[in-house]
């Protein structure tokens, strides 16, 4: 059997039996990645990298993680790899330290993989087309897209080139892309996973989460990167719990709702069938289920489209070829000429859409009417939220109003791009946790994602309930076929 | 008639040991870039975490400033491009400062002026270019030092009274130890914002930010030369424009630097890598305990011993304030105390450019010196004397006293000798003194003082001068 198939629950088994070593973990992981990625490309300068120089840890069996490899999105601080965003203006950088993530990683005993994995410039997209390096194929099918912006890290995991991976979500970053890649892709609470170390694209929405093959591959990478940060003000001291205490099949009991303001005009009529039988499935598993309202629904993207450019457009000021990076200009440009020349040759088309956004709505005599007013409805779609959580467990949703759209489709349309993410985005509004599983297939043969939210810091309540759906349903033992 | 409108705003570097979001050192004068992290330097992926000592240090100066301490507060980022500022914002405050609505109390000739504080904020502090011929360097070791910002009402009306401000704001600083305060090496920054208006208009006029000035000297020549500047444009009923102006200490003038229109939009929003948090009524107490005593107050307490305007004088430098009320406390002579300090001890300190504790004469030498010239063993002038000898060899005032042999001769019989002479010698003063000029005597009295080297006691000497004149 080749062992890049297998989950990291299972190899981590192997492991302890010491059946095998990392060094045959990493071994046929090269092969895979050798075989596939050119078609695939979920990883950048993969050439560059020599992957069994990969391993850097010390195997220490009381580890959690013990010499098992991750896959690292290019926005997650490296110090041993380039970190580039899939930016040209990042071009060549190494980050002197590394991200907390990173460490605990480390310190859990994985092995950090060589290969970064593709996303959209600076997380910048729902489709992994704005990278640099070009987008990354669908497994399930090379001419669509995998979503984004984590496209790299979850077709990496669909396509077993990799055993488990993080992405990191600021509307549905690594949601949207395990749903369109048929894997399991988790938001944490904001705040849960530090910060520190990832590239941000909106610092109030951004957060770190895993992309893995089934769920408790989720819970057990969650264990390690979760908790507080005394580098990440935004963290929040609470302890972590073994979340996979959580993987129970029981959900007697457990009270689900769908939200009447989720049936939208976009929403693919398969998708919403595969929706409902999982509704269903959940059901029949003993869970009571009622609609409810989210009122403020509609307002998500256009909020999100401003505080999240917002934010960006300062974030991104860094880039301006003075200390680190990409330069443009030659050595005899004065200072406006080489920053001009710099983000103009440096950004992609979406990173100056939003660049220029995010500089607007914060501008004087639009601040009021844009950004002040985007922050009042954030809040309002968080109390939305908050009532429902109040009388309910979880909230079911599409992850995705469709299946994986055509490379190409949809790059010339960012509204179009932007409602891809309808479902998702709230979540990040509001700071809940929530997670996309497997929940069936289109006629096409592309997965389709299913999304449960739940109130702040009850990543557990996601879990369970995932798991308990995942223990029902063959969805996540499906493989795409890759033609070698 | 024209009325000066002046508001400052002022910039410390707080003496913490650590910047205001990362561990690295504030020391100064270290090898460039030699103090910097990830996050001071702006890093992709690295976060601010707020030094809480800085943030002490702020609610400090800000109880000090009699300013209300906002028990809500946050930081914002100030957005705008320039390469010493390595991540193109700066944190700072915008809408919601740690504190307002404080005031100062400064001393004019005759009275006491409220002068506003309208905000004390938090912020950090950008890198330094080093320009060279062909390109330019970036030092980032200032980057992310804690300055606080303390913004004034448009109260003060004339360049002294932003002198004095400066002064008495400097010296409460002082107190607080929370500031080197030295404007050379930039711990210490002030611009000014200045406009005229006519007198007893209600609207001001149009104002002018000025920049560049390195001493509370400087600032004082500024402002002076922008209201000359500003009342002769409008006697010509010429436009004042709104602009940023820069002071040139060399010329001796102010030159334009930018105008409104090219003024930044600094996109201000609330920095979301720091939530907004709460300053405790608790926390609040917890600091005001650990304010000292003010120069305000001390003043008070030195007024039981020497006048306002000594006491004044004797506060604004704490640590001389510290020793002038010790020898207050062990020396009855309060006056003598106070003249001697502010007299010859201030003005050879000034000479030496520190302060009079730094001149390190030990307070014995100062008692000494005080019991000579009140048992009037020597004169005034052999006083100075004895104390330049003090200050630059540190032997004691009775040692360099025996050794030179400065004991005033104040018995009648040993100045007279003298005193024959000089009225020998000095025919015409002696006339001169006779036909009723008094004055000629000071004259005569000042000889006798060169004839014994300034050893005889002058009270003395013209008293017996007099006497044989008028005898005569």
């Amino acid at each position: 059997m080749d062992l890049n198939t297998l989950t990291a629950n299972e190899l981590i088994k192997k492991l302890d039996k010491k059946e095998i070593t990392s060094r045959d973990i990493l071994t046929s992981l090269e092969k895979r990645i050798k075989e596939v990625d050119s078609k695939v490309k979920a990883y950048v300068r993969v050439n560059d990298s020599n992957l069994l120089n990969s391993e850097l840890i010390t195997h220490n069996s009381e580890l959690s993680l013990k010499g098992i490899p991750v896959s690292i999105k290019d926005n997650i601080c490296t110090r041993e790899y380039n970190t580039e965003c899939c930016s040209k203006i990042l071009e060549g950088f190494k980050p002197p330290y590394d991200a907390t993530v990173i460490q605990k990683l480390k310190e859990a005993g994985a092995i950090i993989l060589a290969a970064k994995t593709n996303m959209d410039e600076f997380a910048f997209g729902s489709s992994t087309e704005n990278s640099c390096y070009g987008p990354t194929h669908n497994p399930w099918d090379l001419d669509t897209v995998t979503g984004g912006s984590s496209g790299g890290s979850a077709a990496a995991v669909a396509s077993d080139e990799a055993i488990m991976a993080l992405g990191s979500d600021t509307g549905g970053s690594i949601r949207q892309p395990a749903s369109f890649c048929g894997v399991v892709g988790l938001k944490p609470t904001y705040g849960r996973v530090s910060r520190y170390g990832l590239i941000a694209f909106a610092s109030s929405l951004d957060q770190i989460g895993p992309i893995t093959k089934d769920v408790r591959d989720s819970a057990i990478l969650m264990n390690v990167i979760s908790g507080y940060d005394a580098y990440d003000s935004t963290s929040i001291n609470i302890d972590v719990p073994d979340y996979t205490k959580s993987l129970e099949s029981d959900i007697k009991g457990i009270r689900i709702a769908f939200p009447n303001e989720y049936f939208i005009e976009g929403l693919d009529k398969e998708v919403k069938a595969i929706v409902q039988e999982a509704i269903n499935k959940l059901k029949s598993l003993g869970a009571n289920y009622k609609s409810v309202s989210l009122p403020h629904t509609q307002y998500a993207i256009p909020v999100y489209y401003i505080v999240a450019t917002a934010e960006a457009s300062s974030n991104l000021a860094r880039f301006d070829g003075v200390q680190y990076g990409f330069r443009a200009g030659g050595a005899k440009a004065n200072l406006i000429d080489m920053y001009k020349k710099t983000r103009g040759e440096g950004f992609g088309q979406e990173a100056k859409r939003r660049i220029i956004l995010g500089t607007f709505v914060l501008s004087h005599g639009y601040y009021d009417a844009y950004y002040l007013r985007a922050l009042k409805v954030r809040t309002l779609i968080k109390q939305d939220f908050d009532k429902v959580f109040a009388e309910l467990d979880c909230i079911v949703t599409p992850t995705s109003p469709t299946a994986a759209f055509k490379i190409g489709e949809k790059i010339k349309d960012p509204l179009k791009m932007y409602l891809s993410d309808i479902y998702t985005i709230s979540a990040n509004l509001a700071g809940i946790p929530a997670i996309s599983i497997p929940c069936g297939f289109t006629k096409k043969g592309l997965p389709v994602g299913l999304q449960i939210l739940a109130k702040p810091f009850n990543e557990e309540m996601l879990f369970k309930v995932a798991y308990a759906y995942e223990q029902n349903t063959p969805w996540h033992k499906m493989k795409p076929k890759i033609a070698v | 008639m024209y009325e000066t409108v002046i508001g400052l705003e002022v910039h410390l570097h707080l003496k913490t040991k650590t910047k205001a979001f990362c561990g690295c050192s504030t020391e100064f004068g270290q090898e460039p870039n030699s103090q910097v992290c990830p996050v001071c330097l702006g890093f992709p992926g690295s976060l601010p975490v707020l030094n809480k000592v800085a943030l002490d240090y702020a609610i400090k100066v800000a109880l000090s400033l009699n300013c209300k301490v906002q028990e809500y507060t946050k930081f914002d980022r100030k957005n705008y491009f320039y390469p010493d500022l390595p991540k193109n914002y700066q944190i700072s405050q915008y809408d919601l400062p740690i504190s307002r609505n404080g005031f100062l109390n400064i001393d004019l000739d005759d009275k006491s002026k409220r002068i506003g504080i309208t905000r004390v904020h938090l912020e950090e502090d950008a890198g330094k270019l080093i320009h060279q011929k062909e390109s330019s360097l970036v030092d980032f070791n200032r980057a992310g030092i804690p300055l606080l910002e303390i913004v004034s009402e448009p109260d003060i009306n004339s360049p002294q009274e932003a002198y004095e401000y400066l002064t008495i704001l400097k010296s409460i600083i002082e107190y607080l130890d929370v500031s080197d305060c030295d404007m050379e090496k930039g711990s210490l920054r002030c611009d000014a914002n200045i406009s005229i208006r006519k007198k007893g208009a209600q609207e001001l006029g149009v104002k002018t930010e000025l920049k560049n000035m390195n001493s509370f000297k400087a600032v004082k020549e500024a402002l002076s030369f922008e209201v000359e500047r500003q009342t002769e444009l409008l006697n010509k009923s010429k436009p004042i424009i709104q602009e940023t102006r820069l002071w040139d200490a060399k010329e001796l003038t102010t030159v334009s630097m930018r105008t409104k229109e090219e003024a930044q939009d600094y996109r201000y929003f609330p920095e979301p890598d720091l939530p907004p948090f709460i300053i405790s009524k608790e926390k609040i107490e917890e600091i005001r305990k650990t304010i000292p005593e003010l120069p305000k107050e001390k003043k008070q307490r030195f007024m039981q011993w020497v006048s306002a305007s000594s006491a004044n004088t004797l506060v604004s430098c704490k640590i001389d304030a510290e020793l002038a009320e010790r020898l207050l406390q062990s020396y009855s002579n309060k006056k003598l105390v106070a003249d001697w300090l502010i007299n010859v001890a201030s003005s050879t300190a000034n000479s030496l450019n520190c302060s009079i504790a730094q001149l390190g004469v030990k307070e014995e030498y100062y008692i000494e010196i005080f019991g000579y010239l009140d048992k009037e063993l020597i004169s005034n002038l052999t006083a100075k004397a004895v104390w330049d000898e003090v200050v630059k060899t540190k032997k004691s005032p009775s040692e360099i006293i025996k050794e030179k042999n400065l004991i005033q001769i104040s018995d009648e019989s040993s100045l007279e000798k003298n005193i024959e002479e000089v009225i020998e010698e000095n025919p015409k003063s002696v006339e001169a003194f006779k036909s009723g000029k008094e004055n000629a005597v000071m004259f005569l009295v000042g000889q006798v003082m060169k004839k014994t080297k300034g050893k005889a006691n002058p009270k003395m000497v013209q008293e017996i001068l007099k006497r044989r004149l008028t005898d005569a």
